[in-house]
């Protein structure tokens, strides 16, 4: 292979480089990190653009608010986005209130011991387990033992206990940001600690809570492999009725209708694939909304 | 903050978030206790789980979509995931009807029993399977001898059976699909029961149907197997003879029904026990001739309907 | 006193839902546990390292899997490990302030894709690519599943090692300045060297999160249980141990040794995952410093 001229030339740039000023260098170290984020940077815009580009023209009314028709291939996506609704709420119910629980635990009330340690621990573990495990994990537990069959109620607790170290670890940096200052005050004035946390150091730290809890059921709203074993369906007759029930969801529907029916026009497979882009998204806005009013209107 | 006395809503919120909790367990283990009684399947309300073969997905979806249409209170939900999934949903007594592209091995059965169940076989349908190439290969003909060979793995370049020079990318379906295993006993390994020859483990094993056409319409290196229903005009079949000498026969529903066509196979769906009420309505429609109708339509081998 | 009766119950309620955090990974690990342990009363420990996996005629060979796993992991850190330390260093020491306040949300818009939308794409756009411009005989690979997996733990790597450079001393800068180095010299032999403990950190969670990833790799790395043991091997297809378990987990019969061995993998991702983690952890609590934002 002709190496050789390049193998030159990158020795003579090699050797240029190193007697060229260290001001030049830095300009063109600066460079090339500027390159770098580019090429992370562009790709993802690129390939967003690309979905809003072909599946623009699949979005209306119609295909938001139908039911689905010829076998998935034309109507609209209503029961997958109620299913995603259903579902982000239902993990909502379970994993905000013990998320929060357990993040004043660890800002407010724990000490630096080896409980504590090991919780937060228990915490980066439960991070950091593949979503895949999580729904054999919902599949045995939920499903089977507890024998709630293939359900909303099994889907939400399993997307739940996913969510959790998101909602804990943002809980907690919002709630120690509050300074110091305020609690003194508020026992100094006579409170307990506890109606110091309810009624001062959280009401400060809700905007902060409030941003981890919608990056949290973000990521809940837009995994696919929880939901596998325990709760997605890919067809139903209506919508589901109960939480015991079965229900349609946007991540699962993507994947179905791009790999497994036939002769599914793409253009519908781009829109679905825009629709929950534009869900997840929507709501990453909303977060950043609500992180930037909580730093221009905090109180400190 | 603590001078704002009476902002009752940060108290409702922070109040009452661990006794929620406490609540919220509590719940979780009462609604553990009291299921709603499960119903018979296809009456008011609980709908009859037909889950199983992605073969037959899209024909059942097209069944359940028609025939609720004309019976409103009918309730069927569709689920794919293979033969395998269907089969073992229906010995696990979760699914009403699994549809299957093969039929239930010896130990499903036994698996059956041991569970209570036994299950019924019902034809829905015939299939065959075509074997598909990218319209530019200039193969036309292949005996099953020599599909035999490519998918085992024996033989591995197309310039071997008279194409071009290029890899032979197999693509089939995963495991747990019944037109896998069908492929699998009839073609790789001949017919042969006793046989123990695999596919190549270079096989990709795609999702489903869908994934296998979308590989072989864009890669001219490709071949792969799926259901006549599967086939769309962007894809070319290959005719199969049985061995060097027969006729090659391309697949189509004359020949399935002819039985030209070597590898032709029968379509199932399994119930536990002879159906019943809205289970034996439902098979009973899909066996008469409106429903053999739509079988014609989506490409698959209607049944012979007396 | 009816006061601090009620004061105690509800701090001892907040005090159990600590405990509830390690009851949830425990219970994890106690299913995956029993469902796969049950694995080694049916097939034996040479029958698990075989090279072919075929369930349907109870091959159980799990070396194509794991393989198939590190090879596409080690293909997403060659993507994502430079990549990333060198956006998070331009973001948070060269990058001008208004620069910074557009390319932050941008990595979290990034973090937020969904991993099917991004194997979607994979599957219609790069893959295509990958076949036609690098030769391979399908675009289904371990090179596409690596790429796409790359981009997937960007935006953790490049957080997380954001926040590690960001929490160095301004004072540790100023110093270097003032003996007269330039800020290239400075990032490189003072700031980054600081942070790298942090750095490190958001390495080994970045390779965490490619090893769980499921969706993406299932629908572009053509799932061919094959042994990938050269370096060509990143032009043919593999199999995952995610995407095995996704793919096959629907079709098993409860109680079959086909439930117990994908369980028993399940279990196997918990454990490598796990170690990473405590790897992870064990160096961020020497520094003392809380892990924040790693998780968002």
């Amino acid at each position: 292979m002709d190496d050789f001229p390049a193998g030159e030339a990158v020795r003579t740039i090699i050797v240029i480089a190193m007697k060229i000023s260290r001001q030049i260098r830095q300009q063109l170290g600066f460079a090339l990190l500027g390159i770098t984020t580019v090429i992370v940077v562009l790709p993802i815009l690129l390939l967003v653009g690309y979905i809003v580009a072909q599946g623009a023209s699949a979005i209306s009314w119609d295909f938001i608010a139908a039911m689905p028709r010829d076998g998935m291939r034309a109507g609209g996506l209503w029961p997958a986005i109620v299913g995603t609704l259903l579902l982000t709420l239902g993990t909502a119910v379970f994993a905000v209130p013990v998320g929060v629980a357990v993040a004043v635990y660890l800002a407010e009330y724990a000490q630096d011991t080896l409980l504590t340690r090991i919780i937060r621990l228990a915490i980066v573990n439960l991070a950091g387990v593949p979503s895949v495990v999580y729904g054999l994990f919902g599949l045995g537990l939920f499903v089977i033992f507890l024998q709630f069959g293939a359900s909303i109620l099994a889907g939400s607790l399993t997307l739940a206990i996913m969510t959790l170290p998101v909602i804990i670890s943002t809980a907690e940096e919002a709630l120690r940001a509050v300074p110091q200052s305020f609690r003194i005050v508020s026992l100094s004035l006579g409170g307990t600690k506890w109606q110091t946390v309810r009624r001062v150091v959280l009401p400060q730290a809700l905007p902060g809570v409030l941003t981890g809890v919608i990056l949290g059921l973000e990521r809940a709203a837009g995994e696919t492999a929880p939901i596998l074993f325990t709760v997605a369906a890919f067809f139903l007759p209506r919508l589901p009725q109960s939480i015991f029930d079965q229900t349609m969801a946007l991540p699962y529907h993507l994947f179905v209708i791009s790999t497994q029916v036939p002769g599914m026009p793409v253009r519908i497979q781009y829109g679905t694939a825009l629709v929950l882009l534009i869900f997840v998204l929507s709501m990453n806005i909303v977060a950043a909304i609500t992180r930037s009013r909580f730093r221009a209107k905090r109180q400190w | 903050m603590i001078d704002r006395p009476g902002r009752w809503c940060y108290n409702l919120n922070s109040m009452h978030k661990p006794i929620a909790v406490s609540i919220l367990f509590i719940l979780l283990i009462v609604l553990a206790a009291c299921r709603p009684a499960a119903g018979e399947a296809g009456e008011a309300g609980v709908a009859i789980q037909n889950v199983g073969s992605d073969t037959i997905v899209n024909l059942a979806l097209a069944w359940a979509e028609t025939y609720q249409t004309q019976n409103p209170d009918a309730r069927i939900a569709v689920t794919g995931g293979g033969s395998g999934t269907g089969i073992a949903g229906l010995i696990n007594g979760t699914v009403n009807i699994a549809n299957a592209s093969r039929q239930m091995k010896a130990e499903e059965m036994e698996a059956a029993e041991e569970n209570g169940i036994t299950p019924v076989e019902h034809v829905i349908a015939r299939d065959a399977i075509a074997v598909i190439v990218h319209p530019s290969n200039p193969v036309d003909n292949l005996t099953l001898p020599q599909l035999s060979d490519i998918f085992s793995g024996r033989i591995t370049n197309w310039s071997e059976i008279g194409g071009e020079d290029r890899p032979i990318v197999l693509l089939s379906r995963e495991s747990n699909s019944g037109t896998h295993v069908y492929f699998l006993e009839q073609v790789v390994r001949l017919g042969d029961k006793h046989a123990s020859i695999l596919f190549s483990p270079d096989t990709l094993l795609m999702p489903s149907s869908e994934g296998i056409s979308a590989e072989v319409r864009q890669n001219p290196n490709s071949i792969g197997y799926d259901g006549l229903g599967y086939v769309t005009p962007d894809q070319k079949t290959i005719a199969v003879a049985a061995d060097a000498g027969g006729p090659f026969v391309p697949p189509s529903i004359e020949t399935v029904n002819s039985g030209a066509y070597p590898i032709a196979r029968d379509l199932y769906m399994y119930t536990n026990g002879e159906p019943q009420g809205a289970i034996a309505e439902y098979l009973n429609w899909i066996r008469s001739t409106e429903g053999q109708k739509i079988v014609g339509e989506l490409g698959f081998v209607p049944l012979e309907v007396e | 006193m009816k006061n601090s009766f009620y004061e105690t119950l509800i701090e001892r309620l907040i005090r159990v839902t600590g405990v509830l955090v390690i009851l949830f990974l425990a219970l994890i690990f106690l299913f995956l546990l029993r469902e796969g342990g049950a694995t080694f009363f049916e097939a034996s420990l040479r029958d698990l390292l075989r090279t072919r996996w075929y369930p349907n005629e109870e091959q159980f060979g799990l070396l194509p899997l794991v393989l198939g796993s590190l090879m596409v992991t080690l293909g997403a850190a060659v993507v994502s490990l430079p990549l990333g330390l060198l956006t998070a260093v331009f973001i948070a020491e060269v990058a001008p302030r208004w620069v910074r306040e557009i390319l932050k949300p941008f990595i979290e818009v990034l973090a937020g894709i969904p991993s099917v939308v991004l194997g979607f794409l994979g599957m219609l756009v790069i893959s295509p690519l990958i076949r036609e411009h690098l030769g391979a005989p399908t675009g289904l690979t371990a090179l596409s599943g690596s790429v796409m997996l790359g981009y997937m733990a960007l935006p953790t790597i490049i957080s997380v090692a954001e926040d590690a450079l960001d929490a160095v001393p301004k004072s540790y800068r100023d110093a270097a300045l003032a003996l007269g180095a330039t800020r290239w010299q400075t990032i490189w032999r003072v700031t980054v060297p600081a942070a790298r403990s942090g750095i490190l950190t958001a390495m080994m969670l970045g390779i965490g999160r490619a090893i769980g990833e499921t969706m993406a790799v299932m629908m572009v790395t053509g799932n061919a249980a094959r042994m990938p043991l050269t370096l060509n091997s990143f032009l043919m297809p593999v199999r995952t141990m995610t995407a095995t378990i996704a793919a096959e987990m629907g079709e098993v019969a409860q109680g079959s040794t086909h439930y117990h061995v994908l369980f028993a993998i399940g279990l196997v991702l918990f454990l490598v995952t796990f170690l990473i983690n405590l790897i992870a952890a064990w160096t961020i609590f020497r520094q003392g410093k809380r892990y924040g934002r790693l998780l968002s």
